[in-house]
């Protein structure tokens, strides 16, 4: 569904990313990996658009990147869940109606889907927290919340990007389930993660490729497991 | 849609896109301010343009009558000079016709100052003559010139040549009032552009999470065009009441005369400081419009 092809990327004229080709097919299970620094969030923003390669070309859904335009990307947008590693909200909105906020924005009455909220919320364990602002979440509360914000449209891929970064191993466990469930239901999941625990765990329940980014090159990575 | 029907749908629903801009207090009051201001301005610079475009109208059509000639010689010598003038002005280029009043168009002339029953026979009444213009107009000087030599009793009656300069400067005066009044709207956009892009400009966050989220560009400014038009509609409206009432309660200056009783509205213009609060709204609406999709181009 997304799929980069030789794309490279630097950051101030230093190559950071150079001739990655890489396909997120339906239903797939990818770990990405490396240390940090290595280029992963890099990686996960140029997935959804966020940034446009130097080189190389990015389809997404068959279509060309660049003849997406501005309303096209926004479209794809819908249908590629994403956490940020630094999830950002409207600080202004409480949380419930910052999940709402992709429903808004792609013309949908929030009023309808308040079931899908909450039980949202109940999955990711913040059913108490529905009516607080972002300012008043903990990191591990926003990164949950991120992840309810990033699947209240149903998208076909999920890219999390270190979900589990802020969050004890229960709750790790618990999202992975999440994530696996949703796998399960037909979407391709990509997890940037340093945690190797994490990574097992989930090998348990899922055929999951674990790609490796180094030295701006990816490699297969399933020998160290 | 039309683009009315879209403006009112804009104006009518989605408060809900709206909320999702944070409440703005200083720009907002900014826009708010600067569109009663400006439309109180504007209120002043209409009334100026409209007035002197009356005043133009009035005094071209005053203008546009003939001229006339007046001979006042001593007796059986006026009819000679009358004749030999119109003679002069036969030959004069720019004169389209000319012919000397008879009896009766005098009498009607000097009726309303001394009465019907004048009898012209016996008092020297001067010799009128009623002298019509070409487009181009003749040579006064010239013509004056001639007169003095062959017809010395004949005078030009000749209002335009005070008038001319005044209408001219009525003319230039109506100019001004339009130009100050698109002044005045440049000068409302500009603010309210200054005022978008600072808010544009503090809830850059705003813009990047809602595009993250998958919102179009249209959906984003639309919050803030909505916020900013309704403002400037507002504000336009304090200060067009505010204009219009104070130049109803201007004193009445009947007495002073002329030119300065004329600087206010009259009759139908009263209605077109109506179109000042929309047309502040519509100013609104682009430069909102304008800053916010310029804004989001800096935004993936
Ligand atoms: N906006 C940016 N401008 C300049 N350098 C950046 C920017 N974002 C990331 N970098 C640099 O690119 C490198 C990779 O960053 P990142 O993709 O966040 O790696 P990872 O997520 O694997 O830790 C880092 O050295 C980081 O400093
Ligand atoms: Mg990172």
């Amino acid at each position: 569904m997304i799929e980069l092809n030789e794309v490279s990327y630097g950051y101030a004229g230093r190559t950071l990313l150079s001739d990655l080709t890489l396909g997120i097919a339906p239903g797939s299970f990818h770990f990405l990996t490396g240390p940090s620094g290595a280029g992963k969030t890099t990686l996960l923003k140029l997935c959804c658009l966020e940034l446009v390669p130097q080189s190389g070309r990015i389809t997404a859904f068959g279509k060309p990147a660049e003849q997406l335009g501005r309303d096209g990307i926004a479209q794809l947008r819908r249908r590629v869940g994403v956490v940020h590693q630094d999830c950002r909200f409207l600080d202004h909105l409480s949380l419930v109606e910052n999940l709402a906020l992709p429903l808004r924005a792609s013309g949908q009455d929030p009023h309808s889907y308040r079931e899908d909220i909450d039980a949202l919320l109940a999955w990711v364990g913040l059913s108490t927290r529905a009516d607080a602002l972002p300012p008043e979440l903990s990191g591990g509360e926003r990164q949950r919340a991120a992840l309810a914000r990033a699947l209240i449209l149903s998208p076909d891929v999920v890219l999390a990007d270190e979900p589990t970064g802020n969050v004890d191993w229960e709750m790790s466990l618990r999202l992975l389930s999440l994530l696996l469930e949703l796998n399960r239901m037909g979407k391709a999941v990509l997890i940037a993660t340093h945690d190797l625990n994490l990574i097992r765990q989930a090998k348990a329940h899922v055929a999951a490729r674990n790609i490796r980014l180094r030295g701006g090159r990816l490699e297969m990575a399933g020998a160290e497991l | 849609m039309s683009r009315a029907a879209r403006l009112l749908a804009l104006l009518k629903g989605d408060a809900a896109a709206e909320k999702v801009v944070p409440p703005s207090g200083f720009t907002a009051q900014l826009t708010v301010f600067t569109a009663a201001t400006m439309a109180f301005l504007a209120v002043f610079a209409l009334a100026l343009s409209l007035a002197t475009d009356r005043l133009a109208t009035r005094w071209g059509e005053a203008l546009g009558q003939s001229v006339t000639i007046r001979i006042a010689a001593s007796e059986g010598d006026t009819d000679a000079q009358a004749a030999r003038v119109l003679e002069i002005l036969g030959e004069t280029p720019g004169v389209a016709s000319a012919r000397a009043l008879d009896d009766a168009e005098e009498r009607a002339l000097l009726a309303p100052w001394f009465g019907e029953d004048l009898p012209l026979d016996s008092l020297p009444v001067p010799q009128l003559i009623e002298v019509i213009e070409t487009g181009r107009g003749f040579d006064p000087e010239g013509l004056a010139m001639r007169l003095r030599a062959e017809a010395p009793d004949a005078v030009i009656d000749d209002h335009r040549r005070w008038r001319r300069p005044l209408i001219r400067a009525a003319h230039r005066l109506h100019l001004l009032g339009i130009g100050a009044l698109g002044l005045i709207l440049l000068s409302m956009a500009a603010m309210i552009s200054l005022a978008a892009h600072a808010a544009l400009a503090a809830n850059g966050q705003v813009l990047e999470v809602l595009r993250q989220v998958g919102a179009r560009d249209a959906f984003i400014a639309r919050a803030f065009v909505r916020r900013f038009t309704l403002r400037a509609g507002a504000g336009a409206i304090v200060g067009t009441l505010a204009g219009v009432a104070s130049m109803a309660l201007l004193p009445d200056m009947e007495a002073a005369g002329g030119f300065l009783t004329g600087l206010g509205f009259a009759g139908a213009g009263w209605l077109a400081p109506l179109l000042i609060p929309p047309l502040a709204g519509f100013i609104a609406f682009w430069a909102t419009r304008h800053a916010a999709l310029r804004a989001l181009k800096e935004i993936p």
